[in-house]
């Protein structure tokens, strides 16, 4: 297993009520985000479990993109791999913080 | 949202996750998560095999509103390593069954939703007692009157000690793409040959461990259509009709399994099963629709029974 950590600044912090949520489910090809509304003002931290080691670079893009898009201040996530692909990890982040945004 | 047309009454139950399948079926917003994904109470062994972990091992627990009756549940997420029973993911469903054996504040009914393949193999000690202490604890909550419910209609069905779990409970709700069974297909082909159980041949498959043969030879009681509200509607009708869990529900029970043991032992496929069973046209059983199956299977009397 690999563990990968980054760390980032949001533009914002993520509106909405929810202090926690998951969505996916660790099976081939897909992957489980727990997101948690736990850290001060717009800091957003991402740790990733993976089995596949050598994707570092993909998973930094991917992870920069979901922050650029929907400034996730004050979100701690944590993911368990099951082999997703970029479109399906960038995919469930989005619902995840779509889910956190709910009221 | 997505989240939605997932859990509305009409999304289908094989299709869901174990989460989805919680919120589908409980009444709205009823739902508490005991040791929900935060708390990361996870295994303690995948990372050894450099599998990855989930962060509630696969099975969710907690308590909510069926019909406006408070409820006990368990669901198995059987796309996380087939929904199998290990160290934790057993644990929790056998905590959550010792609690209303001992707790006469908690709600006396557990719904077990199964969708395992039956012991994980990385953790398969743990596994198995896993199984035998659930399987002691469902005994023993129903003497103590809990009212324990299995639903089967997932995409791992319900397997090795799944499926004798499945066997413990006290009423069983089976969908017509739901399986239950000890050996897989799968296992029975490696050990005993093709010849004995083509494991490719979906069809056959179904037909023998398929929800329609479990419910027609009295294996299940009720017959769910696979949507939320499908397995909504056939779990508030078999939590009316709970048996009684004593010696004379055993014996009648004994005495139906081995007249079934008679009379259908020596046929070799279902079909013919279900010709003795009464059924004029057999070989339309499979490609009949839910509702008409499940009124079908209401008038068979070996579907029927007060035993188990």
């Amino acid at each position: 297993m690999q563990t990968l950590r980054f760390t980032h600044k949001a533009k914002s912090r993520l509106p909405g009520k929810k202090d926690e949520a998951i969505i996916g489910v660790v099976a081939s090809g897909n992957l489980e985000i727990l997101l948690e509304r736990v850290l001060p003002g717009t800091d957003c931290e991402v740790e990733i479990a993976t089995p596949l080691r050598g994707y570092e670079e993909t998973w930094k893009a991917v992870v920069a993109e979901f922050v650029e898009r929907s400034s996730p201040g004050g979100l701690r996530i944590s993911i368990n791999d099951g082999g997703a692909r970029p479109d399906t990890v960038y995919l469930r982040l989005i619902q995840g913080s779509a889910l956190m945004g709910a009221e | 949202m997505m989240e939605d047309t997932a859990t509305s009454g009409r999304a289908s139950w094989f299709q869901a996750t174990a989460r989805q399948r919680l919120a589908g079926l409980l009444d709205p917003h009823s739902f508490t998560e005991f040791l929900g994904p935060s708390e990361r109470v996870q295994s303690p062994h995948l990372h050894l095999f450099d599998l990855p972990s989930s962060f509630d091992d696969g099975v969710v627990i907690g308590r909510g509103k069926l019909d406006g009756k408070d409820v006990l549940v368990a669901a198995q997420e059987g796309q996380f390593m087939g929904g199998t029973f290990a160290e934790v993911s057993g644990a929790k469903m056998v905590g959550l069954v010792r609690a209303a054996r001992d707790h006469k504040d908690l709600p006396q009914t557990v719904l077990l939703l199964m969708d395992s393949g039956g012991v994980r193999l990385q953790e398969a000690n743990a596994g198995e007692l896993a199984v035998a202490e659930l399987m002691r604890a469902i005994v023993q909550a129903r003497s103590a009157g809990v009212a324990v419910i299995a639903l089967v209609g997932g995409r791992a069905g319900a397997f090795g000690g799944a499926g004798l779990t499945t066997a413990t409970c006290s009423r069983v709700v089976v969908s017509g793409q739901g399986r239950i069974a000890v050996s897989g297909p799968e296992v029975i082909e490696t050990n005993e040959g093709v010849e004995e159980f083509d494991a490719a041949n979906k069809a056959l498959v179904w037909s023998v461990d398929g929800g329609k043969n479990r419910r027609l030879i009295g294996g299940a009681d009720a017959f769910a259509e696979d949507s939320m509200e499908g397995f909504r509607a056939a779990a508030k009708a078999v939590l009316a009709q709970v048996p009684a869990f004593d010696l004379e529900t055993m014996q009648a029970e004994q005495e139906r399994l081995a007249a079934r043991q008679k009379r259908l032992g020596a046929c070799d496929d279902a079909v013919s099963m279900w010709r003795i069973l009464g059924i004029e046209d057999p070989e339309a059983i499979r490609d009949m629709d839910g509702k008409n199956f499940a009124a079908l299977a209401n008038s068979i009397k070996e579907a029927n029974h007060d035993a188990r």
